[in-house]
């Protein structure tokens, strides 16, 4: 059996969005900037994605911009306004759990003489309105706080934070990378500036994403070059990606109470089990404001990366917040921010689902981690010490 | 990144693994907090390594490298034994990925605690351990 609950990391391109995609390769392939036929054809696609993506979260057409990627949507996102507020304020206010694209490119603002706010988020990965209206100041030009966590799928109370920062005058960008397709957005609703979103996140290939960015919003543009998405965006559009991520986004957000219910379903079907059938695990994340599709465990005394390669033995794709799988030194920087030590960051593992995994492929997995976190406890001398009651000294390095 | 298929079939089938009651040194190296432990036990006879256990806490490549590492000293002299370096033992597995190097290193550093563990208390006169020890046992 092959089982693929990494969708966090990506998902699928599905059938309904390969066959929409497939006419814009070998036959419709005009430039959308050309005056011709071939060009006229390939433009009308392109808007016709638009107004998918625009009708997707209760956006103007011409406030959709495509772009090569979420990271870049983060990056255009707050570096745009921040060099275009620059005169009126240097604060940006964001969390310490947010992707790195948001993280990375705060950090590299400060380089530039930038303020930034990381906001703690608390044990279960929340930031709150009030945290947020008492970190406010007269030179804050930005907020950015993601929709939903990609590690530990916590849901940030959205609406509720962007009417702070409305009611300071101050912008508010949300990376909605993960919530896409699993949570109802209306940015006009919810008092959103800008969004950025990733279309192989919900069954649209690699390579596609758009910003968000609501009516009146001054936003420099990062790259210079030809007229392209209203000259804000420069070179030549991925016609094909960008009519798969119209395709795809309306099929996700086409009922999302329904499918939403599928997969919470199924995840919460598998926690049950897990915390049933395992001891000693702690489910990482807030309870019930959590993403459909996210499950994150730390099993203690045992290493993720030797889960992970288990689980792929089995046929089964995860991934971890362990150090030991990313190639740097410390565990996620997300674990740490919602209190998750060291030692069970170095334990946790992320099982993220699409609408098209199954109750019978659930069951497999929980069986093959029951069966693994027991194999490798038989292995490790933090398990055989804890069973004696002794502490394990080793040495640090 | 990728492992050897030697690290994959060590990984999936770890030679030596276990405890041993009756050790004559045991050595645990690294910590929790980094995400790697490594123990290993060596009971030693008229100076050769006649039976080696480990247990490890940590990836593919650290469960790996313990279980080549106990393999390759079991029937060696302590002489020899010491002169096992995590270059060896990395080669015998046919290459680590770089970030992971540091796992060969732990299982080098596991098995001199051994040997230095059976020599302290051969100098101290000691009898070789028995599992009663574990209670005030200072690992290196």
């Amino acid at each position: 059996m092959r089982v693929y609950m990494d969708n966090g990391a990506t998902t699928r391109v599905t059938e309904p969005v390969m066959a929409a995609m497939q006419p814009y390769f070998c036959e419709i392939y005009g430039n959308p900037s050309s005056v011709h036929g071939f060009g006229r054809e390939a433009r009308k696609a392109v808007e016709a994605a638009r107004s998918q993506v625009a009708k997707a979260i209760g956006a103007e057409l011409r406030e959709i911009y495509f772009t090569g990627c979420g990271t870049e949507a983060d990056n255009w996102a707050l570096r745009g306004t921040a060099y275009a507020n620059a005169k009126k304020g240097k604060h940006i206010i964001t969390t310490n759990f947010e992707h790195h694209a948001v993280l990375h490119t705060c950090r590299q603002l400060e380089k530039e003489g930038f303020e930034v706010t990381y906001l703690p988020v608390d044990h279960d990965g929340l930031v709150t309105p009030e945290q947020l209206e008492a970190a406010i100041r007269p030179d804050t030009v930005l907020v950015s706080i993601m929709y939903a966590n990609n590690e530990v799928g916590t849901i940030e109370p959205i609406p509720a934070l962007a009417a702070v920062a409305k009611a300071h005058g101050v912008l508010f960008h949300t990376d909605a990378v993960q919530a896409i397709g699993h949570v109802e957005i209306d940015v006009k609703a919810q008092n959103i500036d800008m969004l950025s979103l990733s279309g192989h996140k919900f069954h649209a290939p690699k390579g596609i994403g758009a910003l968000y960015v609501r009516h009146g919003v001054r936003l420099n543009r990062l790259m210079e070059g030809g007229a392209q998405e209203r000259g804000q965006r420069p070179g030549t559009e991925n016609l094909a990606g960008i009519v798969g991520l119209g395709k795809a986004i309306e099929l996700a957000t086409a009922d999302i109470p329904a499918r939403a219910a599928k997969m919470a379903a199924i995840r919460d079907h598998m926690i049950e089990r897990i915390m049933a059938e395992i001891p000693h695990v702690q489910l990482n994340g807030h309870p019930t404001k959590r993403m459909c599709g996210n499950i994150n465990v730390s099993f203690y005394f045992v290493e993720s990366e030797s889960i992970l390669l288990h689980l792929d033995f089995k046929g089964i794709a995860a991934s971890s917040g362990s150090a030991c799988t990313s190639g740097s030194l410390d565990p996620s920087h997300v674990l740490l921010a919602i209190g998750v030590s060291h030692e069970h960051a170095n334990g946790s593992v992320r099982l993220s689902l699409s609408d098209e995994n199954t109750m019978e492929e659930a069951d497999y997995v929980v069986d093959s981690l029951v069966e693994i976190v027991a194999r490798l406890r038989a292995m490790s001398p933090l398990y055989s010490d804890f069973l004696k009651g002794v502490e394990t000294v080793g040495t640090d390095d | 990144m990728e492992y050897t298929e030697q690290v994959m079939d060590h990984f999936m089938n770890p030679r030596n693994m276990g405890e041993m009651d009756d050790a004559s040194g045991v050595g645990t190296v690294g910590n929790a907090k980094c995400g790697d432990i490594m123990r290993i036990y060596i009971k030693v006879e008229n100076d050769v390594i006649t039976d080696v256990k480990f247990k490890t806490f940590g990836c593919g490549a650290a469960i790996a490298t313990s279980s080549k590492a106990t393999e390759i000293v079991k029937g060696m002299t302590l002489e020899e034994a010491e002169k096992v370096t995590n270059k060896m033992v990395m080669e015998a597995l046919g290459g680590l990925p770089p970030v992971k190097v540091h796992c060969s290193v732990l299982a080098e550093e596991a098995l001199h605690a051994a040997i230095q563990d059976y020599r302290e208390r051969l100098e101290k006169g000691l009898k070789p351990r028995t599992e009663e020890d574990d209670e005030d046992i200072k690992y290196v």
